[in-house]
């Protein structure tokens, strides 16, 4: 795992003193609240409906186990005892009290983290593919590349005050786990004819008020071009984007106002213009960033003992071909651990499960974790001999869930029960269906299943690519949730269908169980997805089994 | 004839805590909605409005909410004042909390 520089530790370092003396500032009356909210942002603080909230970057999802020990003694000693992991592999706490963020900012620093950049129009925290450094189907860790992506936009002159937010995914692996195609720079890694290893470059992809699924500028980008063809897409952005309307500010609207060849020749002007700057420095870097996540010393041992319990134990059995994937050692396996238990708060961890969860990556899981945008945690290096006795730990903690990749694995938002921007609430959809369908026993019937909730039209809950993705919104002073269907957000990446009118608070379960009725109902087979039964019928029979015969009308 | 004015109450968070307060007549912050002075007059809300704003070592974001008389007191007519006077509805944390203990 990556460890700070000396140059990284004393940036932080001086952050925290800077914003330390922000806040005294602020409580002595010397800053207004209006020259201080930006510096706040600047942190990670917001001001939310109930409380503060600070949000605190896990960059590309990896936490070390004592980076989670002191993510629970920040929840014990400052909040509520307990942490929300979200859709951007940040963590938000929900109760921080201004006076104490400075103690929390501190804390942090000491175990190499922080919240700069996680608000404001900047670089964001860069997400990565949870998987990564583990997964069968990885060309190369797309870790390393995130870091020095990390290191590049941290504090970065130039991107300080963009247009607007700017968000970077990136994934090892054909199979795209991050949603790359939803940012407003994707990178895929790729071979090219010669067999070696780069990047499709996707730019422009955004979900929002106005959701977009990104645009392929270059098929095949050398590794080590990476960061000045990255800056040169940043740098025309920075001077085509429109600063006159936020709504019209992102990445995906300049390429769409450009035209995506005029942009492509802009981008390929000012990356040649920056090439021969970079004088292979960043390859350097990059080289010592690779060292840090060179793979874990696998151990060599016979895995009897996970089949034998696999055969023999139905509970062990189920949570293995849920929440199990395939490692690129096949001794080994990657173990997501739901953070969905039914009718819980998605994403959701008590300070007692997060110092779990560190124990349990120390002993079983080389000392790594993961947080996924799906707000799962990833331990992706386990032993499959270790599996049976961290599925009983996780039992005993409340986190033995077999959901992964199922009806109740859901993505939302925190919604209107957290955030001030929220139009309605997202967690209690998400409980209700959870419990719903855990009621009704049917979540393995139907299998594979995304559902995605956010509770405003900002599309945090990524609803846009949800299988069923739910959007909850204000109408005329009650809380109505559309719902679209057919949302994909892998390598496939689509936005979802939009059903028709949307539904009342007490009616949105309700309406997904006639959805997923109606598909049962119509599948060729069971193992006809509910994704590939859209796909091969359509939009009609679900708006047949959500509005009737009136639909039509409705709809329109 | 003009519009008839949507009586008001002025709310806020704490800048310390960032509780939710609402002003009441007598200049206080409340942690009660149905504390809060029911301000049915546009002039003498963006009064009161201004002077909440002035408070800026007490409260931040002071706005302006619709609400309407109740027999306790003011009540919230939006869902979004109402979550505001109570908390979550996914824990047992916020006002809903503090006010019972």
């Amino acid at each position: 795992m990556y460890s700070y520089s000396d140059f990284d530790e004393a940036f932080v370092r001086s952050r925290v003193a800077q914003f330390t003396n922000q806040v005294e500032r602020r409580l002595d009356g010397s800053l207004t609240e209006d020259e201080f909210r930006p510096l706040r942002l600047m942190n990670g603080l917001y001001l939310q409906l109930h409380a503060y909230m600070l949000r605190i970057a896990i960059p590309y999802g990896t936490l070390a186990p004592r980076q989670m020990r002191q993510l629970a003694y920040i929840a014990d000693t400052w909040d509520k005892g307990y942490g929300h992991f979200t859709t951007r592999q940040n963590i938000q706490f929900n109760w921080p009290k201004l006076p104490d963020v400075p103690a929390i900012l501190k804390a942090l620093a000491d175990v190499e983290m922080h919240a700069i950049q996680t608000s404001g129009n900047t670089v964001r925290n860069v997400t990565a593919d949870h998987f990564a450094g583990a997964a069968a189907d990885e060309i190369a860790d797309p870790r390393p590349y995130a870091e020095l992506l990390r290191q590049w936009s941290t504090d970065h002159p130039e991107f300080q005050f963009l247009p607007r937010k700017f968000k970077i995914a990136i994934t090892g692996s054909p199979n795209d786990r991050a949603v790359t195609k939803a940012h407003d720079i994707g990178l895929r890694m790729v071979r090219n004819a010669a067999g070696q290893p780069g990047f499709e470059v996707i730019v422009g992809g955004g979900l929002g008020r106005t959701p977009m699924i990104g645009m392929t500028v270059r098929d095949f980008l050398p590794e080590a071009d990476l960061l000045p063809y990255v800056e040169a897409v940043l740098s025309v952005y920075n001077t085509l984007g429109r600063r006159d309307n936020k709504y019209k500010a992102r990445i995906k609207i300049t390429l769409h106002e450009t035209g995506k060849d005029e942009i492509t020749r802009m981008v390929e002007a000012e990356f040649a213009r920056l090439r021969p700057l970079f004088g292979g420095n960043d390859q350097k870097l990059l080289a010592d960033i690779r060292e840090a996540f060179a793979p874990p010393a696998f151990r060599d041992a016979p895995v009897d003992a996970y089949d034998s319990f696999y055969k023999a134990d139905p509970v062990f059995r189920a949570w293995a071909d849920t929440n199990l994937a395939r490692h690129r050692n096949d001794q080994y396996a990657i173990v997501t651990i739901s953070l969905k238990a039914h009718g819980q708060t998605p994403g959701d961890a008590t300070s007692d499960q997060m110092r779990l969860l560190a124990d349990l990556a120390e002993t079983y899981g080389h000392s790594d974790l993961r947080i996924s945008h799906e707000q799962n945690v990833i331990l992706p290096h386990v032993h499959k001999s270790d599996l049976p006795v961290l599925h009983a730990a996780l039992v005993k903690a409340g986190l033995g869930t077999a959901n992964v990749g199922l009806l109740s694995d859901i993505i939302a938002c925190p919604g209107m029960d957290y955030c001030a921007l929220a139009t309605a609430r997202s967690i209690p959809v998400a409980q209700e269906l959870a419990a719903h369908f855990e009621a009704l026993k049917l979540e393995h019937e139907i299998g594979p299943l995304k559902i995605k909730i956010s509770g405003c039209i900002n599309a945090c809950g990524h609803h846009h690519v949800g299988h069923i993705g739910i959007l909850g919104l204000d109408r005329a002073g009650v809380e109505n949730y559309q719902i679209t269907l057919g949302g994909d957000g892998s390598e496939d990446a689509v936005i979802g269908e939009k059903t028709g009118p949307g539904f009342a608070y007490t009616e949105i379960v309700p309406a997904i169980e006639r959805i997923l009725r109606a598909y049962i109902d119509l599948r060729t087979e069971p193992t006809e997805t509910f994704l590939h039964a859209f796909r091969r019928v359509g939009m009609e029979p679900f708006k047949a089994a959500l509005y009737g015969s009136e639909g039509e009308k409705d709809a329109a | 004839m003009s519009r008839r004015f949507t009586p008001k109450i002025v709310t806020a968070n704490r800048l310390r805590e960032g509780d939710v307060v609402y002003l009441t007549a007598d200049d206080r912050w409340s942690a009660l909605h149905h504390e809060a002075e029911l301000i049915e007059d546009e002039a003498h809300a963006q009064m009161r409005l201004l002077h909440a704003a002035a408070q800026k070592l007490l409260v931040v974001g002071a706005y302006l909410a619709d609400a309407k008389a109740g027999p306790n007191g003011p009540e919230p007519t939006h869902f979004r004042e109402e979550f505001r006077t109570r908390g979550p509805s996914n824990y047992h944390h916020g006002k809903q909390a503090d006010l019972a203990s």
